[in-house]
């Protein structure tokens, strides 16, 4: 969801000023930000870089307007006109320490359009290496987020399955996971192990509390899935919005661990807590197979998912094991936030533009099959690294969703999904 | 408290181009939920499809614009066919997660820097509108008591016709054979295929038309923005409309309009109040508000709205309890 700008109307104290484009129709502009973006990947570590001058060139190699960049490291360059121009930033007019990688970008002007530029100021690990190193590197980094999504989208997938309902405001629980272990952890200033404990637990408590006083009781009264889908779309739209509201917009980084030095193995570098993190994926997903395997609760919620009312015939109590799979669920999808926000950061939408590699995964795996999301999850998040070594990284998620698309048109039920489930 | 602003504000939107366009997508989307019983929860990429194909094929391709309008309804047609293909043989909740997802996919590749020079990345498209504005038979002067600028008022002018218009539509394919047999899909589609009606077509019909409404929402939208913006075609886009088709009431003619009307009002109602509310101090420190934060309240509002709705009342203001699709099946 993309951060909420208020789009109504204009000011309503203002009333003569017309829309219909600029005064002059033709004009146009760049602008953009100067940052150094340090070593780290933190927003917040950005510095403006100010006393830079930009250079504007039209297509016959005429000055079309220059400008330097302000304290805020801002600037802005108006333009005559729709045409095809090259922006040069002249290196030396750069402070000491401040290379830039490409100091030309060549962009086309619309009528009456306004561009941004971006010049990468000292931008981290700029990678040179081959497409072997990079595909190397990006199958340990999707192995990761692989792990995690498997991790997340349990709990999606076993609601599913219980209770029929197609939850989308699981991103939210991601979310809350992120968010209780940094209010734990930068606000209270607990260590982040402990904070990320309880964070686990206190969103598993939430997940137990909204079956019970929330799901629970709809569920009861009768109220079909397709209206509790919309009512989680509800759900997801308000809860978004508050996390905004009491959070923030701004990515912010755990207290702990957070420049931790990478360690090199060949061509493929690491933080331990990379490392550490992917085992614990590793433990909890086969601890949750074993527990679906082996433990009554585990059998039952499977029970349950293969047929809720033979399950009840058979003295299974369901709304108990639905609630234990509300009180997993939350606190595995918990984990996952957490751990995607130990290399990422804490962001309120984090879990919310997970949602719909979360739903590809179990989609993939198998609508409601127990075993499917682990699949699927792993399957998704290794594929969306990947691709970012051919596509373009702000269109990986994309893949993604072509392939769920894709999955719906070839095997509708997925790798795991009974044949009848889709009906 | 300036409370004259505050009504003429509501006033303005509740009549608006805001109001318009969200009653032209609640329309297309009471075509797919509420009359056959499709969920779609995509339809900003329909949106996005009519706006998108009258900018781009105007501003980067020199076409004028009345034929970009129709190139904006053509693009929401195919992107009807391209996801209901894979999609409407199945059940409503794989549609409903497939076109959100879809709508996500137009967002992220329309905003995308690759395609920059022909979709206009982050920064949008602008300038498309200039042949429709200049028709304006309107000059200045302010349209009291609301006092719309005579560009909004030609716009209006146009736009609140095509409301009426699509409505009309509605009415008439509702009550004939065709109308028929696409509500007796939302009751029971395999009732309706052992009758020997390809239900799969009608059901892609209808996706069509809703998403040429849709698209109809999404160009007035831009025209009253002079601009089209990836990100205006975000979830918020879709949701709104959901809100505003099911407090108007689903599987009814005029519900999107009296929704939109009086959602979009109140919406705008609660946004000027609260600031106005802000400034003038009346709201108690220990309230962590400010006025930067009004636009958030707004959209945990719509959440807010949907959750009490589908509780409280699926049917919405006009609708008939034993007609509202949204239920189990």
């Amino acid at each position: 969801m993309a951060a909420p700008a208020a789009a109504q109307t204009e000011d309503p104290g203002s009333t003569s000023t017309t829309v219909g484009a600029a005064p002059d129709p033709s004009a146009g502009a760049v602008r953009g930000r100067l940052l150094d973006l340090k070593e780290t990947d933190a927003s917040e570590d950005d510095v403006p870089v100010p006393g830079v001058r930009i250079t504007v060139e039209d297509s016959d190699g005429q000055e079309a307007g220059t400008a330097e960049t302000d304290s805020g490291g801002l600037f802005r360059i108006p333009l005559p006109g729709e045409g095809t121009y090259t922006a040069k930033l002249d290196e030396d007019s750069l402070p000491d320490g401040v290379s830039v990688a490409d100091d030309e970008i060549e962009f086309t002007l619309g009528p009456g359009q306004s561009r941004t530029l971006l010049f990468a100021l000292n931008a981290p690990n700029r990678r040179t290496e081959g497409k072997v190193d990079l595909f190397l590197q990006s199958l340990v980094d999707g192995t990761y987020f692989g792990l995690l999504l498997a991790l997340a989208s349990v709990g999606l997938s076993l609601i599913y399955g219980t209770t029929g309902l197609v939850n989308f405001a699981h991103g939210e629980l991601v979310t809350m996971g992120a968010i209780f272990a940094f209010w734990f952890n930068q606000t209270l200033g607990w260590p982040l192990i402990l904070s990320g404990v309880l964070a686990v637990l206190a969103t598993g408590a939430v997940g137990w509390l909204l079956d019970a006083a929330f799901w629970g009781p709809l569920r009861r009264r009768g109220t079909g899935n397709t209206a509790l889908m919309v009512i989680s779309i509800g759900v997801a739209l308000a809860v978004l919005n508050l996390y905004l509201y009491v959070f923030g917009g701004r990515t912010r980084p755990y207290a702990d661990y957070r420049a931790q030095p990478a360690i090199d193995f060949g061509t493929v570098s690491l933080p331990p807590k990379r490392i550490i993190g992917a085992l614990l994926c590793l433990f909890f997903l086969v601890a949750v197979a074993t527990a679906l395997q082996r433990t009554r609760t585990g059998k039952a919620m499977r029970a349950i998912s293969d047929s809720r009312d033979l399950a009840a015939s058979s003295g299974i109590n369901v709304d108990r094991v639905i609630r234990f799979v509300w009180l997993f669920g939350a606190g595995l999808a918990a984990l996952g936030g957490i751990l995607f926000s130990l290399s990422q950061d804490v962001n309120f939408e984090q879990g919310s533009s997970m949602l719909l590699l979360l739903f590809a995964a179990i989609t993939l795996g198998g609508l409601g099959a127990a075993y499917g999301a682990l699949i699927g999850g792993f399957v998704i998040g290794l594929f969306v690294s990947v691709s970012a070594v051919w596509v373009p990284t702000e269109l990986k998620n994309v893949g993604a969703l072509v392939v769920l698309i894709l999955v719906l048109l070839v095997r509708p039920q997925g790798i795991l999904g009974a044949r009848e489930r889709i009906g | 408290m300036d409370w004259g602003l505050i009504f003429r504000s509501t006033g303005q939107a509740a009549i608006g181009p805001d109001a318009c366009y969200y009653a032209l997508a609640a329309a297309g989307l009471n075509v797919h939920i509420g009359y056959t019983g499709l969920l779609n929860f995509g339809q900003a990429a329909f949106g996005a499809a009519g706006a998108y194909g009258l900018a781009v094929a105007v501003v980067t391709y020199g076409v004028s614009f009345w034929a970009a309008l129709f190139i904006g309804l053509l693009v929401s047609i195919v992107l009807a066919l391209v996801l209901g293909f894979p999609t409407l043989r199945l059940r409503t909740d794989y549609l409903a997660i497939v076109t959100l997802a879809a709508a996500e996919i137009i967002r992220l590749v329309v905003r995308s820097v690759r395609y920059t020079a022909t979709l206009g990345g982050t920064d949008g498209l602008q300038a498309f509108g200039d042949a429709f504005f200049r028709l304006n038979p309107f000059d200045g002067g302010s349209y009291t008591p609301l006092e719309f600028r005579p560009d909004q008022v030609w716009l209006l002018v146009c736009a609140w016709p095509l409301v009426v218009v699509v409505l009309l539509v509605t009415f008439l394919l509702m009550r004939s054979p065709w109308g028929r047999v696409v509500k007796a899909i939302r009751e029971d589609e395999d009732a309706v295929r052992s009758l020997g009606k390809n239900t799969y077509w009608y059901k892609m019909q209808s996706l069509m038309l809703g998403g040429v409404f849709g698209a109809l929402a999404g160009i007035v939208f831009a025209m009253s923005k002079q601009s089209v913006n990836p990100d205006d075609y975000g979830t918020r886009f879709t949701f709104t409309a959901v809100a505003v088709m099911i407090l108007g009431g689903t599987a009814r003619v005029v519900g999107p309009v009296v929704g939109s009307v009086i959602f979009i009002g109140v919406l705008q109602f609660l946004d000027v109040f609260l600031r106005q509310a802000i400034d003038a101090g009346l709201i108690p420190g220990w309230v962590p508000i400010d006025v930067n934060k009004v636009a958030i309240i707004r959209l945990i509002f719509v959440g807010a709205t949907l959750v009490l709705l589908m509780i409280y009342r699926p049917q919405g203001i006009l609708g008939d309890r034993r007609e509202v699709a949204i239920r189990d099946r």
